[in-house]
């Protein structure tokens, strides 16, 4: 009880400050904003491209035509796009390692992960966000998408949950940094490469790689059979349809383990003095 | 010229210290092939074992061979030059006694010699072993393969140079460098061969430089186009070098005059 008394301010209290300070700060350079919003539009829109131009060749890629393809990168952009509004730059974190300035956020009294969210908070990504959201609602109709009420509520819980398990491999990433330091880049093998899988139908990987992306990093779980559930399509080996509802107990186990790495990696980081 | 070749080395010994970042890059690098290698196969088996002239065995090569030139010709952009116009240290550059543009350039070429070395072999080297790579019977293109590299690694060096010397001009690049970045990935044949794209995009694709950076030293390297084809492919690249170059140097030119720097 005596930690509450020591603590003036709530949590959500803090969090609103925070982030709310971040965002009207980087709401005010407004060109330079809409500059950024519609650059990480077109980096979404030729990826999709991508995909489209593979789509018009063959009319089906795993299983898929362009629609329900759509779908999944609808959904899997919407996922990404979110975790990385809040935890994107988290891996920027090696700079304050190497160069010890670390120190500034852990002698304050909020939570470091909290501080380095909502710090780098990257406001240009609600423009990903919002081209994935207008991707699934659209093409989730265009498919002939008819819920009942389990369909429907998976449509609402899967890209939180997705967000969810992008959340965690990008905190993952960012407590990597404690050991890995310089290569940082080992991690985007996980969480680029994750947001690459996701936004693509699972059926194209081999065994092995789908095994891989699925019971190590579930990047399928995101997207891809969840729009196996809602579409009523049978899944490739290793991903029967049902596994479109394991979104949410992966993100779960995903996050124990990243809370765990960050706690040990904070407790491992040693200052350099200043 | 002694002095460019001694910046080169330097630059190369520069980054060949960075070993764990090379083994990262390496390591991510190899896993977006595989990614990549399993969605242009699956798509050639459903267009039944050859799309758009790629057979499975030719769109692995052109994969592989894509994620080697990514570090090398830093398609993805640089942005030192646009950071040291805002902070005013390019005033230091300037009054260097060695060319602005020919300093980076040597710059540019020690580092992408190891990357070539460091971070383009070894993805080759996995993807011929899993999945195998289609190499060219004739001698031809690998020699002509590696000049189409140079002139690759050039002209994006020329290209990024410009994006970077709107500094100049315009505050902050980032948003600039975005829209690069997305126009890029996909005009480049970075991502799928151009030759798959529609007439509209293809027509587009072939007006500007981007092709000149990835897809045609691919093509030329794999020998998936034959050298004698393959001659006026590079010539284009020739072109674009001059074209870029100059116009870097105009600008560049122009920047100076412009430029104010305060302090000292």
């Amino acid at each position: 009880m005596a930690e509450s008394t020591d603590r003036p301010v709530s949590l959500p209290r803090m969090v609103a400050t925070l982030y709310g300070s971040r965002i009207r700060s980087q709401a005010s350079f407004r060109t330079s904003f809409v500059a950024d919003v519609l650059g990480q539009v077109l980096i979404v829109g030729t990826e999709f491209l991508e995909l489209w131009v593979i789509l018009a060749q063959v009319g089906v890629l795993g299983g898929m035509d362009l629609t329900q393809v759509a779908v999944v990168y609808g959904l899997g952009a919407l996922a990404f796009g979110t975790a990385d509004l809040f935890f994107g730059e988290i891996d920027g974190l090696s700079n304050l390692v190497r160069s010890g300035k670390l120190e500034t956020l852990l002698v304050r009294p909020v939570p470091v992960l909290l501080q380095l969210s909502s710090l780098d908070l990257s406001l240009r990504r609600i423009g990903p966000i919002g081209v994935g959201l207008a991707m699934y609602v659209t093409a989730l109709n265009l498919s002939g998408f008819a819920p009942g009420p389990a369909e429907l509520l998976l449509a609402v819980v899967a890209p939180l949950a997705g967000a969810a398990v992008f959340g965690a491999l990008l905190t993952m990433a960012g407590a990597m940094q404690f050991w890995l330091v310089d290569g940082r880049e080992f991690a985007n093998a996980f969480t680029y490469g994750g947001n690459y899988v996701a936004t693509t139908p699972g059926a194209v990987f081999s065994l092995p790689l789908r095994a891989f992306f699925t019971f190590v990093i579930p990047a399928t779980l995101v997207a891809y059979t969840p729009t196996l559930a809602l579409l009523d399509l049978p899944g490739p080996a290793l991903l029967p349809q049902w596994s479109g509802w394991l979104g949410l107990p992966a993100a779960a186990v995903l996050w124990l383990v990243a809370a765990l790495l960050w706690r040990a990696g904070v407790r491992r980081y040693t200052g350099a003095g200043g | 010229m002694l002095a460019h070749g001694r910046i080169i080395a330097a630059s190369f010994r520069q980054y060949s210290t960075y070993r764990m970042a090379t083994a990262a890059g390496v390591f991510t690098n190899t896993v977006f092939g595989f990614i990549r290698a399993s969605i242009m196969f699956a798509a050639i088996a459903a267009a039944g074992g050859e799309l758009g002239g790629y057979t499975a065995l030719q769109a692995a090569t052109y994969v592989w061979l894509g994620q080697a030139l990514l570090a090398p010709v830093e398609a993805f952009g640089t942005r030192e030059v646009s950071q040291r116009v805002h902070q005013g240290d390019v005033a230091v550059d300037l009054l260097r006694p060695i060319g602005f543009l020919s300093l980076y350039y040597a710059q540019k070429l020690g580092r992408a010699g190891f990357l070539v070395l460091g971070r383009g072999i070894p993805p080759l080297v996995v993807g011929a072993l899993v999945t195998g790579l289609a190499l060219p019977e004739d001698p031809r293109s690998y020699l002509l393969g590696a000049v189409s590299v140079l002139l690759a690694i050039t002209v994006a060096f020329m290209a990024d140079m410009m994006l970077n010397l709107a500094a100049f001009w315009v505050i902050e690049t980032r948003g600039l460098s975005v829209v690069y970045l997305a126009v890029m990935n996909l005009l480049s044949g970075f991502l799928i061969p151009i030759v798959w794209f529609p007439d509209w995009l293809l027509g587009i694709a072939r007006a500007t430089p981007f092709p000149s950076m990835i897809q045609t030293p691919i093509d030329t390297l794999s020998g998936r186009v034959p050298p004698a084809e393959a001659l006026p492919l590079v010539g284009t690249q020739l072109v674009w070098v001059l074209a870029l170059a100059s116009g870097a140097s105009l600008m560049l030119r122009a920047g100076q005059r412009r430029l104010e720097v305060q302090g000292g």
